[in-house]
């Protein structure tokens, strides 16, 4: 992931993590640049929602640090968290509010100018306009994650940071999610992916990697051939 | 500051609105402060101890009780789908996320006295006329500093197993102070005393608010972050 002469997006320089004696990451490094799309399978366990979390300031490494356009990620400085958008195994979103109102609420923490055609537009990209003023707990599963897919690119994040996005979309949303993706790659935009099953954003990774016993068990760009890596994620993970 | 103030202002207003929508932390409150001043007033023996006398510590009993009910809702709705991870995920400064939860607090609580107050007049058959604008400025100033401190406990909390009971019991020492100068002011403006002999007790609470709302706004972001 070091071969394009642009400056990476979102960096990791040997990212420890540790829960008391467990020590979850051990030492991960990564650069993500514009336009790139890293896919990081690994087995349950393996420390890719810490990642995530580390990656987007959820979670302070035990050691390490994570660079945003080269700016350290702190606490203390609540700007680089702009350029962040994490879709997590949470929604993010308030059960008693609108899809439409969920998504005014956090246009209004990112400072967003025009909040309500940001929400407009952004319900629209995952085809969730006609249900915008469903109460979130009305929604079903697969709604729900449209809802937080459009809750993460609400403010145009530079860096995307999925975990798991696929999780209870059908196919025609898995697909219209898919060309989301392609076009924020399009736009010159870092995404990292984690998932148990690659195949469904194969065709849009630049790079992958697995992540095993909190380490890089393998990374780099993508090959072509997915069976061939399955093959090599069962030899690494499994033995 | 603007941008501070907008921000704290965002979150309280969407606290408001999800209250408004479903109700249920103001309506307990409300009727379990109800509840305690229907059980003070049947328990009291009116013929051992005057109503004036034992009134101020009812109410402030009452307005404790029904603060520590509200205050419990304050980061409750944060968990739901980890909603507080999706504002500390944004660019918002965690003491801005403070202020705007005491702000939140504040009108819950603010509520619950508003319908409390009457009703322990009517229970307790006390004439308050002459002094309200004073036990409105009291209450005022108790009330601040003991949400201010249990909108701090209520984060703290919100994380653990027993949140609804490591509240109680974390922020009840904390509220002595302000409440025994809430009841020593209410006291003495019942009783028609002149300002010089509640203004120790207003120093103290004046203090105390200001002492309490500058620390957890600077121990928040520690409170809160992992």
């Amino acid at each position: 992931m070091t071969e394009l002469a642009d400056p990476p997006l979102l960096s990791a320089r040997g990212l420890v993590r540790a829960f008391g004696a467990l020590q979850v990451l051990r030492g991960v490094t990564l650069d993500v640049r514009p336009g790139e799309l890293l896919a990081v399978a690994g087995p349950n366990g393996a420390g890719k929602t810490t990642l995530l979390r580390l990656l987007a300031g959820l979670m302070r490494p035990s050691a390490g640090e994570v660079l945003i356009r080269g700016q350290r990620l702190t606490r203390d400085d609540p700007e680089p968290r702009r350029a962040i958008g994490l879709l997590s195994h949470h929604t993010f979103l308030y059960d008693d509010l609108t899809a439409a109102e969920n998504l005014l609420f956090a246009a209004k923490l990112y400072g967003l100018r025009d909040g309500a055609a940001a929400t407009r537009a952004a319900l629209e990209e995952v085809g969730l306009s006609a249900r915008a003023n469903t109460p979130v707990r009305h929604l079903s599963r697969g709604l729900l994650q449209r809802a937080a897919i459009a809750r993460a690119l609400l403010h145009q994040p530079d860096i995307l940071l999925l975990d798991e996005p696929f999780t209870g979309l059908d196919a025609p949303s898995a697909d219209r999610f898919r060309t989301v993706l392609a076009s924020q790659l399009a736009r010159g935009r870092a995404l990292i992916l984690v998932s148990h099953h690659l195949a469904e954003a194969w065709e849009l990774a630049t790079h992958v990697a697995v992540l095993a016993g909190g380490r890089w068990a393998l990374e780099g760009k993508r090959p072509a051939d997915l069976t061939a890596f399955h093959a090599r994620y069962a030899e690494l993970v499994h033995g | 500051m603007a941008e501070f103030l907008r921000l704290a202002f965002a979150i309280a207003g969407k606290d408001i609105r999800l209250e408004l929508r479903s109700r249920t932390a103001l309506l307990s409150a409300i009727v379990f402060s109800a509840l305690v001043l229907v059980v003070f007033n049947f328990a009291r023996d009116p013929t051992a101890i005057a109503a004036v006398d034992l009134a101020p510590s009812v109410l402030w009993v009452t307005f404790a009780f029904g603060a520590v009910i509200a205050l419990n809702r304050a980061f409750y709705v944060e968990r739901e789908n980890a909603a507080l991870d999706g504002i500390l995920l944004a660019p918002v400064p965690r003491s801005a996320l403070y202020v705007g939860k005491l702000l939140a607090n504040l009108a819950f609580v603010g509520v619950v006295e508003a319908v409390a107050l009457p009703l322990f007049v009517l229970f307790f058959n006390v004439s308050i006329g002459h002094a309200l604008p004073g036990i409105l400025g009291v209450t005022a100033l108790a009330t601040i500093g003991f949400v201010s401190v249990g909108t701090i406990f209520s984060a703290m909390v919100v994380r653990t197993r027993f949140a609804e009971l490591m509240l109680p019991v974390l922020l009840l020492p904390f509220m002595v102070p302000p409440l025994v100068g809430a009841v020593q002011v209410t006291s003495k403006l019942l009783a028609g005393r002149p300002l010089s002999e509640m203004v120790g007790w207003l120093r103290l609470l004046t203090l105390y608010d200001i002492g309490f709302v500058t620390l957890c706004i600077l121990v928040f972001p520690a409170v809160v972050d992992e």
